[in-house]
């Protein structure tokens, strides 16, 4: 067992867990965060996507442990109370998902894509960068055009913000 | 996952001498094949030992000849690397090829080299680039290190602590993937050195696991160019046949990407 501290959504944590706990089960039974979904366990399908100090990465396949300190975001932490994050906003507004089991992670690994290229993307970048996410439902299309309506709005905003 | 304890020692000495220590031991970079491993309990180590916060293992020191990488540094970061992308392109391409972006925030060049998976890329550069592998203990050269599938000259308890690769003329990698696991069905790294030597390298292919193909290498050693390897192929004996593709296909993709590689020398990666 270890002590471990890590910040999810902004709020401190410390749990006593053992050290074989997943980033995702830490965030799922031990935070009852359960919007970071389990699709395949197995590193490939991307539904457990969350932001780790910056980066995207499966939760499914980083021990709890070995990021005590960092600073975690998942789907609960993109909303502002009843107002949802851009990329939200675009996925309900394309109808970017079907059965909707993937969205929390294409919506977490989309935000990333969209900060780490400053909101400047066109299609082909996209569909490379979101090749660790799988959607069953093949609804890949309007995902597509969910990340590249988002990332003209960050695009907009943050020229805006700098004017 | 059986249950395991997590250690994170701040220094070298302190992470060797608690391999010792301990039975059953792993290192652990990136995790990201050891763990899910673990998940399917193909591997149960009763102690895990995770060397990134170990500070020699980390950093990119570019010399005029050298690229020297620290084992814990990761695949994204080696892909978003100016000063190795301004030497030699076709390494940052490599990295930048492996798995997806979350996989590349995470995975580690050590940890890659140090597994040799058969598929894996990293494995072609360093044998192409003909590199040194340094570890806690001694310096291994490449032509030494790689000991068939996912098995390396590394003793146990042995780290690898960095990686050297030296600096071409020219060199370019060429990758066909499997449509599905995204993996090399075969995957060529060419390079001419600086004193006209010439190596090809190729990963996803081999059945003891990465190689260099001499037929190859004596043919562009002749004439740098891809008509060169035209009608060239493996020994297919030497090869990996499976479900996902027959030894004679695989012998046929390892032509195919040698010639791509030379077609697209001083470029990322060409799939």
């Amino acid at each position: 067992m270890s002590n471990v501290a890590i910040t999810v959504n902004g709020t401190p944590h410390t749990k006593e867990i053992e050290d074989r706990t997943l980033l995702v089960q830490f965030l799922r039974d031990h935070l009852g965060l359960t919007g970071t979904h389990v699709g395949c366990d197995t590193t490939q399908c991307g539904a457990c996507t969350v932001i780790v100090d910056g980066k995207a990465v499966k939760s499914c396949t980083i021990l709890a442990a070995s990021i005590e300190g960092a600073s975690v975001t998942t789907i609960e932490g993109l909303a502002d109370g009843e107002k949802l994050h851009d990329v939200q906003a675009a996925f309900h507004e394309h109808h970017g998902l079907q059965c909707g089991f993937c969205t929390p992670g294409m919506i977490m690994a989309s935000v990333n894509i969209i900060e780490r290229h400053d909101g400047v993307l066109d299609e082909t970048t996209v569909r490379h960068e979101l090749e660790g996410n799988l959607c069953r439902c093949t609804g890949y299309h309007n995902i597509i055009k969910a990340v590249l309506s988002a990332s003209e709005k960050y695009r907009t905003a943050h020229a805006a913000a700098a004017a | 996952m059986y249950e395991t304890i997590y250690h994170k020692p701040g220094t070298l000495q302190e992470a060797v001498s608690l391999f010792a220590e301990v039975e059953e031991a792993a290192y652990l970079s990136g995790g990201h094949t050891l763990i899910p491993t673990m998940k399917g309990r193909l591997a149960a180590p009763a102690h895990l030992i995770d060397v990134r916060r170990i500070p020699e293992l980390s950093g990119i020191t570019v010399g005029p000849d050298r690229i020297i990488i620290g084992a814990a540094t990761t695949h994204a970061t080696v892909a978003a690397s100016e000063k190795i992308r301004a030497l030699v392109p076709s390494l940052c391409g490599l990295a930048g090829s492996i798995g997806d972006v979350q996989v590349r925030h995470v995975g580690t060049i050590g940890g890659s080299v140090a597994n040799n998976d058969p598929a894996a890329d990293y494995p072609a550069a360093v044998l192409a680039l003909d590199s040194t592998l340094h570890t806690d203990r001694r310096s291994i050269p490449a032509s030494e290190y790689f000991d068939g599938l996912y098995s390396t000259a590394l003793e146990p308890g042995e780290i690898l602590v960095r990686i050297e690769f030296k600096v071409p003329e020219i060199a370019g990698y060429a990758k066909f993937r499997n449509p599905a696991s995204r993996y090399a069905l075969a995957a060529a790294f060419v390079a001419r050195h600086r004193d006209g030597n010439i190596r090809v390298a190729i990963t996803g292919a081999g059945n003891a696991g990465v190689f260099r193909w001499a037929e190859a290498e004596t043919a562009l050693q002749a004439q740098f160019e891809p008509n060169a390897v035209k009608g060239l192929l493996p020994d297919d004996n030497d090869l990996m046949g499976d479900m996902h593709a027959p030894a004679d296909y695989r012998a046929h993709l390892v032509g195919v990407v040698t010639r791509r590689a030379v077609e697209h020398l001083g470029g990322t990666v060409i799939e």
